[in-house]
């Protein structure tokens, strides 16, 4: 169903013309062997609920996190998981790779 | 993001268009490019090999960093015929990423045992395309020999100037052929788009060689040049 980023991307208007407040993270680089591919998208909303993904689920957990407090600043993050970062081990990108992961609330 | 850009992103999206959201990524400013603006645009040099290759990427321009996020239509492939050459070249394409489809009024060879796992549509071309139009991201390979099923499609991939057009036959089938398109009006640099014959010259003899060839000459088309009509607009 939600199997292109374009759809995720869908759903991301279709949320926030319903009034629910939105962040959209988007996979922006990757160095190793990173699951998801750059342009990989994560629709998050303001109650925790996400679609898309942007890793195999290891870091998807940090990343509703930090857009809650993107969803209620509104200034963009730049989020880094990698296994040279103590919060990657405990986020688990087990994979080995590193991935750069921008967040930024939908207006 | 603004709300606006995103509506406008998925609305080329449903249109089968391309585009490229350009996010800057110290400050976030954003705007839009639509394929068709992209030439004569400040970063063209960038964005054009962007749309190109179809992948979303970071790029630097003066001396700072911009993340682009390129949407571009999944390639459409339309098979006319659903003989021998398309069951190997449908899982082929399947693999390659492109999304098949073959047509083919004669229910004998467009049959489900024969194409097990693509979309088969036992119908005429001309209602089928009519319904579901071709664009620039759209190939198709004529793989009939037969006028009346493979022309009326022909004719409408060389209106909407699909980035691939390959049609099976030997020099003469294809001369006649471009008899008979000249009579329906179209220009000589038109028709000079028709891959024929078919697939790149590897000495292919069977089947499943021919598709390969076919599939070469394809994905040639889609990534070593711009799309025709892009040509055309720069």
């Amino acid at each position: 169903m939600l199997s292109t980023e374009q759809d995720i991307l869908a759903a991301a208007e279709d949320w926030r013309s319903k009034g629910r407040d939105v962040a959209i993270a988007t996979v922006v680089e990757t160095w190793g062997s990173a699951p998801r591919p750059v342009g990989s998208h994560l629709v998050i909303d303001a109650e925790g609920n996400f679609l898309g993904s942007v890793s195999g689920g290891c870091v998807e957990g940090e990343v509703v996190t930090e857009a809650l407090d993107v969803i209620a600043a509104g200034a963009p993050k730049m989020l880094e998981f990698g296994v040279a970062d103590e919060t990657a081990w405990k986020a688990g990108l087990s994979c080995g790779g590193r991935i750069k992961v921008y967040v930024e609330r939908l207006d | 993001m603004r709300l606006d850009l995103l509506a406008a992103l998925n609305a080329e999206r449903a249109a089968r268009r391309a585009c490229v959201l350009i996010t800057e990524l110290g400050g976030g400013v954003q705007r839009l490019v639509k394929a068709e603006d992209v030439p004569g645009d400040l970063m063209e040099a960038a964005l054009e090999p962007a749309l190109r290759s179809g992948k979303s990427g970071t790029v630097e321009f003066d001396g700072k960093s911009y993340f682009l996020t390129v949407q571009v239509p999944a390639v459409r492939l339309v098979l006319i015929g659903a003989v021998h050459i398309s069951q190997a070249l449908a899982p082929i394409a399947k693999l390659c990423g492109l999304d098949p489809v073959i047509v083919d009024p004669r229910t004998a060879f467009a049959s489900p045992e024969r194409f097990p796992d693509v979309e088969l549509i036992a119908e005429w071309p001309d209602a089928v395309l009519d319904r579901a139009p071709l664009d620039r991201y759209s190939a198709i390979a004529l793989l009939t020999h037969d006028p009346k099923i493979d022309d009326p499609a022909l004719e409408r991939a060389l209106k909407a100037e699909c980035f691939y057009i390959g049609a099976l036959g030997s020099r003469k089938t294809h001369g006649r052929r471009l008899e008979r398109m000249r009579a329906k009006g179209f220009s000589e640099a038109a028709l000079a788009r028709i891959h024929a014959p078919i697939g790149l010259d590897i000495g292919a003899v069977s089947p499943a060689e021919i598709a390969v060839s076919i599939a070469g000459e394809m994905i040639r088309a889609l990534r070593q040049k711009p799309l025709r009509s892009e040509e055309k607009a720069a």
